[in-house]
């Protein structure tokens, strides 16, 4: 390498350095902090925690006066059933939309792709009214439905991608040993559909914890509250304790950033693999 | 395949998804449409006005005016994110991208992991990073010599919003810059070696042969961009709750709807009016989305490699 490129490589590092950083330092300063007492936070905000300014009172709070935990596992519930169903579903209908021909295939295809660039959010009115008169206001089962409402259309359109992917041999000889459709399906290509799953997890997984739209509009107790809305109420409580705030917005970071961590490589091998073009 | 072998593997496979899409998707978007030409009186009997709720919305200077406050605070909004998001996100992969740069699953993952979180928790983060009170963003700038900028950003009529577009730019920006990233792989090696081989350097090869390859990415990019910012809504309600202070300076279309449709301290919620807005945004959302398709989509020349 000769100099002029050492230059321009470690300039590049320097770019890249300086912008993660800009990246993840808000985050580290708000989780750092969370575990400090009340004068240190305020006092030496940069400094790490020591063993003089080490406190967990924030956490204390946060857990004796909100449903902390109620939140977590709403949030968790509604979550991960909504993933399930929309990659059930979803991997379903774009299996029937790229294997069988039938008049009417490419209308349907295009009508459920209406719902990947439509917010159904602009629907929220009539929602409302639905769930209401279903009896289903207030209940996680209104939030699961619409949530894979709006997960169904890009999980299709990723999965047909896949799906068109998978050698024709494949099912070719399954329907020659007399198969029947639904054993070809979910014995032969759904198996094959793992490697997307982390694609359509991106897609479905994060917009349905980090919502708080239709919480807000869908759900009025604290027992049916998610994560997203949990925090944001106890947030607007307790602004001026910055003990709890801080500590409320940690216990909201940390389960995201520990998934991420785990699931980033995969993660970013979906995004990159070229499934959304 | 027998036809009623054929509808009968159509109804199993398919009929899940369509009915749940079609019931809580489809059908809320029409319903919603059909109520905006209702009213309602106080005892909840609706009854049929045509366009007069639109009429209201943009003629009567108590609807319209807000109205149209909401509607340029969001051309802002979307503004800075084309003129701020995008061109990073584009330098973030063209970095990311140079061939044998070492660390570069390491550099992607922190600059993705604003985007995986709530914004919610970015608001509420932000907020108390540039609150005068704490004195981190303060300290940072008299740091560098530059404490003299400081000013209480968000809390100004003046800087409000911008900041607020900036703190959403900050989160969304591993987006764009994924998308491009992708793109820039695609690239095949024997064009970028042919234009080595006649002598470009880097920044020629990016300008001159990259970009116009990835141009396909960038315009989907914006108009994702678009219909996520005329949809956005959480962070705006969460800095600064359903009131979009200081002034409504940083009302957007997002928190119009919610005040309209859910009423707040200065208002009575009200659906009709509600689902007017909404059908405005959906139109407004479609204008975008046809002058894309019609005026750009056609445009591109897909290159095939």
């Amino acid at each position: 390498m000769t100099a002029e490129q050492r230059a321009r490589s470690l300039g590049v590092h320097l770019v890249l350095i300086a912008y993660s950083l800009l990246a993840v330092g808000p985050i580290l300063l708000v989780v750092m902090n969370s575990f400090k007492v009340r004068n240190a936070i305020f006092g030496s905000p940069l400094a790490p925690p020591d063993a003089t300014t080490f406190s967990l009172v924030g956490y204390e709070k946060v857990f004796r006066s909100s449903h902390i935990l109620t939140y977590y596992s709403n949030s968790l519930i509604v979550t991960l059933v909504s993933m399930a169903l929309v990659l059930l579903f979803g991997a379903m209908a774009a299996w029937a939309l790229t294997e069988y021909r039938f008049r009417g295939s490419t209308a349907l295809a295009l009508f459920l792709s209406i719902g990947i660039m439509v917010p159904i959010r602009l629907g929220s009115v009539a929602i409302l009214n639905m769930m209401r008169s279903a009896g289903l206001n207030d209940t996680l089962t209104a939030l699961i439905l619409v949530y894979v409402a709006q997960g169904l259309p890009m999980s299709i359109f990723i999965l047909s991608e896949f799906i068109q992917q998978i050698p024709k041999d494949l099912r070719d000889a399954a329907r020659c040993d007399g198969v029947p459709e639904t054993r070809i399906f979910f014995e032969v290509v759904a198996p094959l559909l793992r490697p997307a799953i982390a694609t359509v997890a991106v897609f479905t997984i994060v917009p349905i914890w980090n919502d708080l739209w239709f919480p807000l509009i869908l759900t009025s107790s604290d027992s049916t509250h998610t994560v997203t809305l949990g925090v944001q109420q106890f947030l607007g409580q307790y602004i001026t304790d910055w003990n709890s705030v801080l500590a409320a917005l940690s216990m909201a970071i940390l389960p995201v950033v520990v998934i991420y961590v785990i699931l980033s490589r995969q993660l970013i091998a979906g995004l990159t693999s070229g499934a959304v073009k | 395949m027998p036809r009623a072998k054929l509808a009968g593997l159509l109804l199993f496979f398919l009929g899940p998804a369509v009915a749940i899409y079609t019931l809580f998707s489809i059908y809320p978007l029409v319903a919603t449409m059909a109520l905006s030409t209702y009213t309602s009186d106080p005892s909840g009997a609706r009854s049929f006005v045509g366009l007069a709720n639109f009429e209201t919305l943009l003629g009567d200077a108590l609807w319209s005016k807000p109205f149209w406050n909401a509607f340029s605070n969001n051309l802002i909004f979307f503004a800075v994110h084309m003129c701020v998001q995008n061109p990073i996100g584009i330098a973030l992969a063209g970095l990311l991208s140079l061939p044998g740069l070492r660390l570069k699953g390491f550099y992607r993952t922190v600059m993705f992991l604003p985007t995986m979180l709530s914004v919610v928790i970015v608001g509420f983060s932000w907020n108390l990073i540039l609150s005068p009170l704490w004195g981190v963003a303060a300290g940072a700038l008299k740091a560098v010599g530059l404490g003299s900028l400081f000013a209480p950003w968000l809390g100004l009529e003046s800087s409000a919003l911008v900041t607020l577009s900036l703190i959403s730019v900050w989160q969304f920006v591993g987006i764009p810059m994924m998308l491009i990233y992708a793109a820039l792989l695609n690239i095949p090696e024997e064009l970028i070696d042919a234009a080595r081989v006649d002598g470009l350097g880097h920044f020629r090869i990016f300008f001159h042969i990259k970009l116009p390859l990835v141009l396909p990415t960038i315009s989907l990019v914006s108009v994702l961009t678009f219909v996520a910012n005329f949809n956005a809504f959480d962070l705006i309600y969460s800095v600064k709750g359903a009131l979009a202070g200081p002034n409504f300076a940083t009302d957007i279309l997002g928190t119009f709807f919610y005040r309209t449709f859910f009423g707040n301290q200065l208002q009575l919620g009200n659906p009709t009016m509600g689902s007017a807005v909404a059908t405005v945004m959906f139109f407004i959302i479609l204008v975008g989305l046809c002058l894309y398709l019609f005026l750009v989509q056609r445009r591109i020349r897909r290159y095939a490699f």
